[in-house]
């Protein structure tokens, strides 16, 4: 297919108040597929973008509960199967076993966090249609980026319009 | 408009001060110095250890009844170190202290570099080291399992959690960073360097919100961690029936000693790094007087814990006691009080502000109080083992000189990774300055 419809429109605005304005005009627009790539979290743009993240926090508590589980299961099982008599001590001492059990809370909690993160983001992900516009590089500098995704010629034509009217420092084609 | 354009220029100011420092580095030479030094100690940490596992524990001063040594001692102290990195970086995250962003990150490298250096020391001490996997649960066909009721076994869960809670946080805070890295290298060996450590991060909006969370629920429970860890390393004393450990006030007091230990040697890094490296404008006086309020406060605390202690031996008396006398009086009296002076003393300097804010004065306490830190761990494992119930156990203990040699060679473990970090990688968060110029902006 000769030069096909690119996959998106890139504009670059000079800070983060314009870029969260210009999300809002184009969502408020219709316009479909708006994300925003900034060099540090701005959080207007969770309410523009309608991001609502909640995953995050519910897998650090899953994993959270799995920890302290698995410590207990772990401590209070191996007691029981290979039983140690010390002095007449008790064999499943709950308090003795509260150590290991925060211990493994905190670590499963922070590792299914921390997986999850990657996973939902899908990262490592190198390969990406946003690095072939070379004024991406900006975006972990001092870019603040309106990505906008075209998906036929109807969307290119109004994306390219929508981004005119809000007076961005440049617009780049994302080819596919 | 006008204002956004400067706003501009500023990010573009920080991501080059900061993520350039790697592409550019400034002080070649300076750090090869180091850098060598660095290696020659490592080197001697290879020979101590292979001496070590030629000869066994015997070549170190480690007797009966003083079998802890300098293993333990500096396992402490390294991990006691390590502390502050995470407690810096974690409260003031949570506080939502701007001025955090310029120490956090050297602060967690420090850390990460500290926590091996102490996770390396218990396991060279037990003698027959490569057997270290028996304290994992696993299935095996001895059929037998960890002590989960000692403190040793907790030692190690405890150790491998922060070890690892600690990696993950440092590496998500510096993932940003190391996208912008990756898009100002020119060169074609930092660009696929940086490309592939940082994963195709690109700061979109969604990533930064995961990333917000994450990195935030993990800086909260980073706090309580590290309080569980250094309260787990005084059971492994508290725990034991010896007098002058056998004390409740020991999770709270090694808790403060192991912070104030630790802010000591982050100040000390700052002042180092902030003379060699152009971080002037990020790593300002402001942050030296924070860095030494830290102090004093963390040192007032672990004060109050040398009261107590002695109060503890006077209210208990007889074995407590003798302890007591032994530490105050006795063959190693020299680490009390060398403690005492070498903590408690420069430390009062920091009550003025000048003082704080001067990078002369604040080193020379930091290091004071890094050698003093080290002094009490002495005397807490040496004065309460070399005389404890009976008194046909009493012995005296000096460390030989390949535990010297093993302590200067854990320097070089030390700083061999913290000093790569400081050459490859950005060594203050730019994407978290950033938006403090954003806020700062903000707000007029």
């Amino acid at each position: 297919m000769a030069d096909p419809l690119p996959l998106g429109l890139l504009a670059q605005f000079p800070g983060p108040e314009r870029l969260v304005d210009a999300a809002r005009i184009a969502r408020a627009e219709g316009a479909r597929g708006v994300d925003a790539f900034t060099p540090f979290p701005v959080d207007e743009l969770n309410d523009v973008l309608d991001i609502h993240e909640r995953s995050i926090a519910r897998l650090g508590f899953y994993g959270g509960v799995f920890g302290l589980v698995a410590a207990y299961a772990m401590q209070i099982g191996t007691n029981l199967d290979y039983p140690l008599d010390i002095g007449g001590r008790p064999l499943i001492a709950l308090q003795a076993f509260a150590l290991i059990g925060f211990e493994l809370t905190v670590l499963f909690a922070v590792l299914f966090m921390v997986v999850g993160f990657f996973i939902l983001n899908r990262l490592p992900h190198y390969h990406q249609p946003l690095f072939w516009v070379d004024r991406f590089e900006h975006a972990t500098r001092d870019g603040f980026f309106l990505f906008l995704a075209t998906g036929d010629e109807d969307a290119f034509q109004e994306g390219h319009h929508l981004l005119a009217s809000l007076a961005p420092l440049s617009i780049d084609e994302v080819p596919r | 408009m006008a204002d956004a354009k400067d706003l501009r220029a500023d990010y573009d100011t920080v991501a080059e001060e900061v993520v350039d420092l790697p592409l550019a580095f400034p002080a070649t030479r300076g750090w090869w110095l180091c850098f060598s030094g660095a290696l020659g100690l490592l080197l001697l940490w290879f020979v101590s250890v292979v001496v070590l596992f030629g000869k066994g524990v015997v070549v170190w001063g480690n007797t009966i009844p003083v079998n802890w040594g300098m293993a333990i001692i500096n396992y402490v102290w390294f991990l006691g170190i390590g502390h502050a990195g995470t407690l810096i970086s974690a409260l003031l995250l949570i506080s939502d202290r701007n001025w955090r962003n310029s120490l956090n990150r050297f602060a967690e490298a420090m850390t990460l570099c500290a926590v091996v250096c102490a996770g390396l020391y218990p396991i060279l001490h037990l003698g027959r080291p490569w057997y270290f996997y028996w304290i994992a649960p696993y299935f095996s066909s001895m059929t037998v399992w960890p002590q989960f009721k000692s403190p040793l076994t907790w030692d190690f869960f405890a150790v491998l959690t922060y070890l690892l809670v600690s990696l993950f946080f440092w590496y998500l805070g510096i993932l940003p960073d190391l996208a912008s890295a990756r898009d100002r290298a020119r060169s074609r060996g930092y660009q696929l360097f940086f490309g592939i450590v940082s994963l195709g991060w690109r700061g979109q909006a969604a990533h930064w919100a995961r990333w917000r969370q994450v990195y935030a629920i993990t800086a909260a429970i980073a706090v309580p961690l590290v309080v569980s860890v250094h309260s787990e390393i005084s059971l492994l004393f508290a725990a034991g029936p010896i007098p002058g450990w056998n004390s409740t006030v020991f999770p709270p007091y090694f808790v403060a000693g192991a912070a104030f230990s630790g802010f000591a040697v982050v100040s000390m890094i700052a002042i180092a790094m902030r003379a060699a490296l152009p971080l002037r404008p990020l790593v300002t006086p402001r942050h030296l007087d924070m860095l030494g309020l830290a102090t004093l406060a963390t040192g007032l605390m672990t004060a109050y814990g040398y009261f107590i202690e002695v109060f503890d031996a006077l209210y208990a008396g007889q074995e407590e006691a003798a302890t007591l006398h032994d530490r105050l009086f006795g063959h190693y009296a020299w680490a009390y009080w060398g403690a005492v002076l070498l903590n408690f003393v420069p430390l009062q300097l920091l009550w003025w502000r000048r003082c704080r804010r001067s990078p002369r004065i604040l080193f020379a306490v930091g290091l004071s109080v890094a050698i003093g830190m080290w002094m009490e761990r002495f005397m807490l494992i040496v004065t309460s083992l070399y005389r404890d119930w009976l008194v046909s156990s009493y012995g005296h203990y000096m460390p030989s000189l390949w535990d010297w040699t093993l302590f200067a060679g854990m320097g070089g473990v030390f700083l061999v990774p913290f000093l790569l970090f400081v050459r490859f990688l950005p060594v203050i968060s730019a994407s978290e300055t950033k938006e403090e110029v954003h806020e700062e902006a903000e707000d007029g």
